[in-house]
């Protein structure tokens, strides 16, 4: 139990126990990513000895009745019990003994499942030691610290964490940059950086601050914090049945009724033939004929999914969503560290005619002063390395800079002041061109031909624009250069035959986004694109009968997170995008979308195969049990004992036996789940057919004549 | 000829005839029941019943329209029968002693019930002798007419349900029932009777309206040969999957079914509208081979089986049809083998219930085929409307079943199957099986019930019961013969068994119409389990066989698996 207890949460080695997998730890897109499969989590035989105690604290008939197949067969099992306490013979000991093994079995299921998630919790819930929180009075930044417990805090509380403080609640930092061991819910050691404002405001209860002082506002209530609520999840106390489980449910209740009915009414039918039958063959027959093996499994296949995805480190808020990840027929990828590594990097600087390229460096460098990120660096980078700018060409202390934004898609600089102003754009061509046409002049036609030239061969350009004495006009053009990951291109292809459309969502131009993304071979792409177009893009989506799968951090995804079907928010994300979303990816690897559409069908196929499985099974057990029971009457049925069973006591017995013992065969694969791999449905359909199908009819005939192989070795009975 | 060769050239002939018909039969059908145009006699009907045509109905409102037009029907043909001595035209009748120009009686309560439940329900179950029992009046503005009406209802409700997968309304409308009665009845069953009426006069099927004619035999006893308008009824017989025969020999008479044409155009009869339906339902969903999905599963297993009763049939092994050649007890030399085989599972697997042998007579295993063919649930290829619909729920079921396989929230023609669907066509499965072996079970148990077997205390009185009720429960209607139906305890129980047989799983079928069509449909991407290959149309069949036959076994071990493995 303690090594898989540690595994999902804490420590991240163990996990790669697996062959192949690197669960935990944002697995690349390249290399051994096509091996990283959706297995399963590991099947220590240990573990079925550890939960017999819950197996047998399931008995309790108020559980049971939650799935009516076991709980028919619950009943059944009393019936004979009490048969055999009264008219105790070594047939019906044994018949009720195995009966109630299916029973136990059946709850093992459950048990081993939930123990899996039990562990896990356990490591949680020692990350959610009681803290003393240092809260601010009345709710202000400069206001007196008052020490509370953490259990005390309330939403809207703004507290103080400085290095070595537990954070006491989940929360946003609304003042400071601190760096953060988050290892407690990731399991990654390394610390992360959390600061006021933008995208990585937001804090978890429970992990600890390594350096400086933030202040925190409290944004959930105590005993609802995002620990409480993982625990929550992986225990499976908030466990509700899925949609599909339901269905699946009464599928198999009205099976067990019918085949209810079979039995019921074939007493007055036996003793009518001469051959009455015994409540105990009764029973043995009806537990044989209803779908016990897939009503056993059913409930641990879900609580297996849910923890193979806690096994990569993605919390999923309720079984719903995972379903809905098998059924997701369009992928939103975000193209900026989904697709491509990201980091852009600026190339080169394309000049207008009359102006030189190291102008264009001049401008382009100094409106990125301010810009910290990647691109931004790149281009001041640029600027230095080529043309040899240093430190003392700095923007002066007037400048003022104007910041990145998704409306106004451009950043720039405002330079000194009166006659010598100078405002300095760079930007998406659209937004800059734009902008020198509000200021008056015209765009440039070479201005369209280079951002045209360097869209389609894959770059990103962006404009730098000045306006100065002479007017607005288009300086020149800044080359930048993105990056497709490796091994994009196959997963796509492999989506794409699971019948899944990928659309990359990127904030460049069309050409540019025409261009990469035919160089990643996604579907489709929605270029410059906003949060309100994202938005729209889901929409319309799902109006078209599509279920719509994405990634987001922001706050701005938020809105596009909840409307998604299934919306996986990074962890590194604000809370509010956590909020939103239905998963939690505490590695903030995008890519693990795929995996999460890959766990959700597996958990489906598993259900269905083992539907599939019982319910040809039922054919052999006919075979064994009909010729039994009525032979005596008509000697001519003994021709259906095909298996040659040695007496109809130890046919009965055997087909007992086998359908209990199949349940503890098939226990490992409802956690692991059926092998998945990313074919068209037809051909998937076909192996499982072909495997569960065909299997579920053979298997039990070699099954049942074996163990009456054994049993008709026992006096009394062979 | 050999018999063997004779009966697979009748087999070929009538799966080419089949062919020949089937697409532009369902075809015609897929446009009366999409038309928007009204013909002027339709138009009439409407306003005499005071229902706008243009209305659509909810499942509710649809279902309303089916459940009060058969219970007005069952109420008035049991009054009809009730009443049926004072009505005009009843001098037909033979006297107790032979003698003519009796008046016929009144029926009796329980046979009146349990007749009025059964032509309304499309069953056609006669625990009396057509002939000497009913009026002409009774015969004509009752029993005839429920011939066409009861057929027509069986195909409202199934178009009911092909719309609800056929298109999307947020509403939840299905059509309107009155319409699609209307239109079945005048556009659909009216003019191929007519037509097929004409062609059984030309291959000798009797229409008169004469008395009954007497005849002296060589020594000198008196027999009265009954005639009527017998080919007109014998169209629909066949036609709407009805089976109640104008005589109690039903279609072994010589009057009904003269020779090896009218026998092969008869079975022809019963199988064009539900196998054509399938047609109709892929035009309506916009995909013809999806259609072809279901006949296949449909014809599959009713080849599979009409091999298997050939074969059964042609090699009993019992030494008196060893020396006749087959066995050939209860059939009529002039099919031979080779035609009852082919009219016997295609009646049984019709709801037809016409028969041209008789089924008690069959070998063990023969007679076995025959009850398995209804245990299958009617729907290979099913009854007329029922067929296609019952059909249509065991795809859901495989649709759900294959669809997790695939990893996929089940969906059928871009339909989520989700809990309410899979509610709806579970509680479908659940009500024939239900039926029929609760009241068996019950007959079984009752001594004044195994009085009326037959074979008593044998394997063969077992399935005698069991046939029955697993024939009103279906709403077959074949009797497996031997057994004295005609106890206020099979009339009333039988009767009960055809209603609920028939009306409840229409309430499932349409609910489930309803809940489909209020769901904008999902587009299909290679993620999607594709329903109109060969591979689903045999996954269909293997729950046909599966899912509903298997729950039978038990008792199929205790009647005709019994006496088939112990000969």
């Amino acid at each position: 139990m303690t090594s898989e207890g540690k595994t999902a949460v804490s420590s991240t080695p163990t996990l790669t126990a697996e062959p192949g997998q690197t669960p935990g730890k944002a697995p690349e897109p390249h290399g051994e990513a096509s091996a990283a499969r959706v297995g399963g989590g590991l099947f220590d035989p240990k573990m079925l000895w550890s939960a017999l105690p819950d197996a047998f604290r399931k008995l309790d008939p108020r559980l049971m009745v939650k799935s009516p197949v076991m709980f028919v067969v619950e009943i059944g099992s009393v019936l004979t019990l009490i048969l055999a306490c009264f008219k105790p013979s070594g047939f019906v000991w044994g018949i009720t003994v195995w009966l109630w093994f299916t029973v136990v079995f059946a709850n093992l299921a459950e048990a081993v499942a939930e123990g899996r998630g039990k562990a896990q919790a356990e490591t949680l819930r020692k990350a959610k030691t009681e803290t003393m929180a240092r809260r601010l009075v009345g709710g202000k930044r400069d206001g007196a610290e008052e020490q509370v417990p953490g259990t005390e805090l309330t939403i809207g509380d703004l507290v103080v964490c400085e290095a070595g403080d537990i954070i006491p609640g989940d929360g946003d930092v609304i003042e400071g940059v601190a760096s953060i061991d988050e290892s407690a819910i990731t399991g990654e050691s390394a610390p992360v950086i959390r600061e006021s404002g933008g995208d990585r405001s937001a804090v978890t209860g429970g992990t600890k601050v390594l350096s400086d002082r933030v202040i925190i506002r409290i944004s959930t209530k105590p005993g609802e914090t995002f620990i409480d609520r993982m625990i929550g999840l992986v225990e499976g106390a908030s466990r509700q049945k899925t949609p599909n489980e339901i269905a699946l449910n009464i599928l198999l209740a009205s099976l067990t009724v019918v085949f209810l009915l079979a039995v019921m009414t074939l007493p007055p039918m036996a003793n009518y033939a001469k051959a009455p039958q015994t409540l105990t063959v009764l029973v043995a027959l009806l537990v044989c004929l209803i779908p016990t093996t897939i009503g056993a499994l059913l409930s641990s296949i879900g609580i297996a999914g849910m923890d193979r995805l806690v096994q990569r480190n993605v919390l999923a808020m309720s079984g719903r969503a995972v379903e809905a990840a098998g059924d997701v027929s369009t992928l939103l990828l975000d193209k900026t560290g989904t697709i491509t590594y990201g980091n852009r990097r600026a190339d080169a600087f394309v000049p207008m005619a009359g102006v030189s390229d190291a102008q264009v460096a001049e401008a382009a460098r100094l409106s990125s002063l301010a810009d910290e990120t990647p691109e931004g660096r790149s281009i001041v980078e640029l600027a230095d390395t080529r043309y040899g700018f240093d430190d003392a060409n700095g923007a002066g202390d007037d400048a003022v800079f104007i910041e990145f934004t998704a409306q106004t898609r451009m950043s720039g600089v405002d330079l000194g002041g009166g006659a010598s102003a100078r405002s300095i754009r760079k930007g998406a061509a659209g937004s800059v061109l734009a902008w020198v046409e509000e200021n008056g002049s015209t765009s440039p036609e070479q201005a369209r031909t280079v951002v045209d030239e360097i869209s389609s061969a894959g770059g990103t350009p962006l404009l730098v624009a000045v306006r100065d004495a002479d007017g607005a006009r288009v300086l020149g053009v800044i080359h930048l250069k993105d990056v497709v990951k490796e091994g994009m291109r196959e997963r796509f292809d492999e989506l794409r035959k699971m019948g899944i459309r990928t659309v990359m969502i990127t904030g460049d131009n069309p050409r540019t986004a025409a261009a990469i993304a035919e160089e990643a071979g996604v579907d489709d792409y929605l270029a410059e694109a906003t949060p309100e177009d994202k938005m729209a893009l889901i929409k319309r989506e799902q109006a078209g009968g599509h279920l719509v799968a994405m990634t987001g951090d922001g706050t701005n995804d938020a809105p596009a997170l909840a409307q998604a079907d299934v919306g996986v928010a990074m962890n590194t994300g604000t809370s509010a995008a956590k909020e939103a979303g239905n998963m939690v990816d505490l590695d903030s690897n995008p890519t693990k979308l795929i995996e999460i559409v890959e766990i959700g069908k597996q958990l489906l196929i598993t259900r269905g195969a083992l539907t599939t499985f019982s319910i040809a099974n039922d054919v052999a057990k006919y075979f064994a049990i009909l010729p039994a029971m009525f032979a005596v009457a008509y000697p001519g049925l003994n021709k259906l004992n095909i298996m040659d069973l040695s007496t109809p006591k130890s046919a009965i017995l055997s087909a007992v036996i086998f359908n209990a013992l199949i349940i503890i065969a098939l226990i490992p694969l409802s956690l692991k789940g059926v092998r998945y791999r990313p074919l068209s449905a037809d051909r998937m359909l076909r192996r499982n057919i072909l495997v569960y199908g065909i299997g579920g009819l053979i298997i039990p005939f070699v099954g049942i004549k074996l163990i009456d192989l054994l049993v008709s070795l026992i006096p009394g009975i062979g | 000829m050999s018999p063997v060769l004779a009966a697979v050239l009748q087999a070929l002939f009538l799966i080419a005839l089949l062919g020949v018909c089937y697409v532009p039969f369902g075809t015609y059908m897929a446009n009366v029941y999409t038309s928007r145009k009204h013909l002027k006699v339709e138009k009439g009907l409407y306003r005499l019943m005071g229902v706008d045509p243009d209305a659509e109905q909810r499942w509710p409102a649809y279902l309303r329209g089916v459940l009060v037009f058969s219970a007005a029907s069952v109420l008035f043909l049991y009054l009809i029968q009730r009443i049926q001595s004072h009505l005009p035209l009843d001098r037909l009748a033979l006297g107790t002693d032979g003698s003519t120009g009796h008046n016929l009686v009144n029926v009796d309560p329980q046979q009146s019930f349990n007749t009025a439940a059964s032509f309304v329900s499309n069953t056609n179950w006669q625990s009396y002798s057509g002939e000497t029992t009913m009026s002409h009046v009774t015969q004509m503005t009752g029993l005839a007419v429920q011939n066409f009406v009861s057929a027509a209802v069986g195909m409202a409700v199934a178009i009911a349900l092909v719309r609800g997968f056929a298109r999307y309304r947020s509403g939840g409308e299905l059509g309107n029932f009155w319409v699609d009665l209307v239109r079945g009845t005048l556009r659909i069953l009216l003019p191929v009777a007519v037509v097929g009426a004409l062609i059984l006069v030309a291959g000798g099927v009797t229409q008169s309206l004469s008395m009954p004619e007497t005849v002296t035999g060589l020594g000198g006893e008196v027999q009265h040969l009954f005639t009527g308008p017998i080919a007109s009824q014998e169209v629909i017989k066949e036609l709407g999957t009805n089976g109640g025969g104008f005589f109690n020999a039903n279609s072994a008479h010589p009057f009904e079914n003269p020779n090896p044409f009218t026998n092969i155009f008869e079975i022809f009869l019963i199988l064009i509208i539900p196998f054509s339906l399938t047609r109709t339902f892929g035009k309506m969903v916009g995909s013809v081979k999806q259609g072809y999905a279901l006949l296949g599963a449909m014809g599959g297993v009713w080849l599979l089986f009409v091999v298997l009763m050939h074969v059964t049939e042609f090699l009993h092994p019992g030494a008196a049809a060893q020396a006749a050649g087959a066995a050939m007890e209860g059939k009529e030399s002039r099919f031979g083998i080779g035609g009852s085989s082919l009219f016997a599972v295609s009646t049984t697997m019709t709801s037809t219930g016409a028969v041209d042998s008789f089924h008690s007579s069959f070998t063990g295993f023969g007679g076995g085929i025959a009850l398995f063919d209804m245990m299958l649930g009617e729907v290979t290829p099913g009854g007329v409307g029922s067929g296609l619909y019952g059909m249509l729920i065991i795809a859901v079921i495989t649709v759900f079943i294959a669809g997790l396989m695939v990893g996929r929230t089940p969906e059928y023609l871009g339909k989520k199957l989700g809990s309410r669907e899979i509610t709806m066509a579970a509680l479908y499965i659940l009500v024939t099986p239900t039926v029929a072996l609760l009241f068996t079970s019950i007959s079984m148990a009752m001594p004044t019930a195994r009085a009326s077997m037959a074979n008593p205390g044998m394997a063969h009185g077992f399935t005698e019961v069991l046939y029955a009720f697993t024939s009103g429960a279906n709403n077959n209607g074949s009797a497996f013969a031997g057994l004295n139906a005609n106890t206020d305890w099979y009339n009333t129980a039988i009767g009960i068994a055809m209603l609920m047989g028939r009306f409840l799983p229409m309430v499932f079928v349409l609910a489930l119409a309803g809940s489909l069509t209020e769901q904008k449909p999902i587009p299909a991407s290679k993620g999607t389990l594709r329903t109109n290959t060969p591979m689903f149309a045999m996954l269909a069949a293997s729950v046909v066989i599966l899912v509903c036959g298997l729950t039978y076994f038990p008792a199929l071990a205790l009647g005709p698996l019994a006496e088939g493995f112990s000969s």
